[in-house]
């Protein structure tokens, strides 16, 4: 009968216990998940951290650090801030071109208003856009990661 | 650091600061907080070949990063950054979805100008999905779906020429 060693304890190269906290999220058949977390974080700090968790938790903290991980090796200076920088730069690019474009009808309308033409009105003129339209007062600005945050 | 005071970090790890402590730079000994959290995080030992391994002039920006990493993984220690980004990609991808709608509603009122409904379409409109690099974003696939923002995509209606602002044949200065 021979034992399957999962990823950590191959890599570790010692014996894996039956009662290892690493095996069910590093199997043997994905070397590469364990060896970029122990790259970022080392095997230490993984277990600790798995371990402060609720086991039904285990899985995605390990899943989530896997990802962090991928993304500082292949930015090593900005890791996942740099997604996120980047995303904050899509949302305020979006929030000006939506601002533009609400300006723009919003004009149409007063000038129609003005010259005693009825106001544009999308619903009538395309329902089936109506179903793309978000509630009202939805927040789209708001982010607990907003610049002010970035860098502590 | 060449004074009598070590850095935080050799303050926390409670050895001697060398004249070119590789964190000193980083980590001055007035804010402890600021290594102990990227200590507990990655290990010094980690932070250290980090370091070690960029140019001098990108060390401050990873440290930078490298905290606001650590001090996301101590506020969430599920999903880390990772929760962050999938809040901000959902909020990306809300605002275009209103941006299409507004578009295209700048769209039909164009068309409502000009006359005639189909007739009309002198810019054909082109709904393309700008496909970044999908990798970038790619999650596992067993993460939940809404963490799962590799199919999520830019979405921007183009003109085939540029488009015509509503404004074009208004003088707005003297109207």
């Amino acid at each position: 009968m021979t034992s399957t060693r999962c990823a950590a304890c191959k890599y570790l190269r010692r014996r894996c216990a039956s009662d290892c906290i690493f095996s069910p999220h590093f199997p043997s058949n994905n070397p590469q998940k364990f060896a970029s977390v122990h790259r970022i974080y080392g095997a230490s700090n993984i277990g600790k951290m798995l371990q402060q968790l609720p086991v039904h938790l285990r899985a995605k903290a390990a899943d989530s650090l896997y990802y962090e991980a991928q993304r500082r090796i292949q930015d090593p200076v900005y890791g996942c801030v740099g997604i996120i920088s980047r995303l904050h730069q899509e949302i305020n690019t979006a929030k000006s071109e939506l601002a533009k474009a609400q300006a723009e009808i919003a004009f149409f309308n007063a000038h129609a208003q003005a010259q005693g033409q009825p106001q544009f009105n999308l619903e009538a003129a395309a329902p089936s856009f109506n179903t793309f339209l978000p509630e009202q007062g939805s927040s789209a600005g708001h982010s607990s990661f907003g610049p002010s945050t970035w860098f502590y | 650091m060449g004074g009598n005071s070590p850095c935080a970090s050799c303050k926390l790890l409670r050895r001697r600061c060398a004249k070119d402590c590789i964190f000193a730079p980083y980590f001055p000994s007035d804010d402890p907080h600021k290594f102990a959290i990227v200590h507990k995080v990655f290990g010094a030992s980690n932070v250290s070949k980090m370091l070690q391994e960029l140019p001098v002039d990108q060390r401050a920006d990873a440290v930078s990063s490298l905290v606001y990493e650590a001090n996301a993984r101590m506020r969430d220690p599920v999903y880390g950054c990772v929760g962050a980004i999938s809040y901000l990609q959902n909020q990306v991808s809300q605002l275009q979805m209103q941006l299409a709608v507004a578009q295209a509603e700048i769209l039909c009122i164009q068309m409502q100008q000009v006359g005639a409904p189909a007739a009309a379409i002198q810019t054909p409109v082109q709904m393309d999905i700008m496909a970044d690099d999908k990798s970038f974003y790619q999650l596992p696939n067993n993460l939940p779906q809404y963490l799962n923002f590799a199919s999520s995509s830019n979405v921007i209606i183009h003109d085939s020429l540029k488009r015509e602002s509503l404004f074009g044949h208004h003088d707005m200065v003297s109207s």
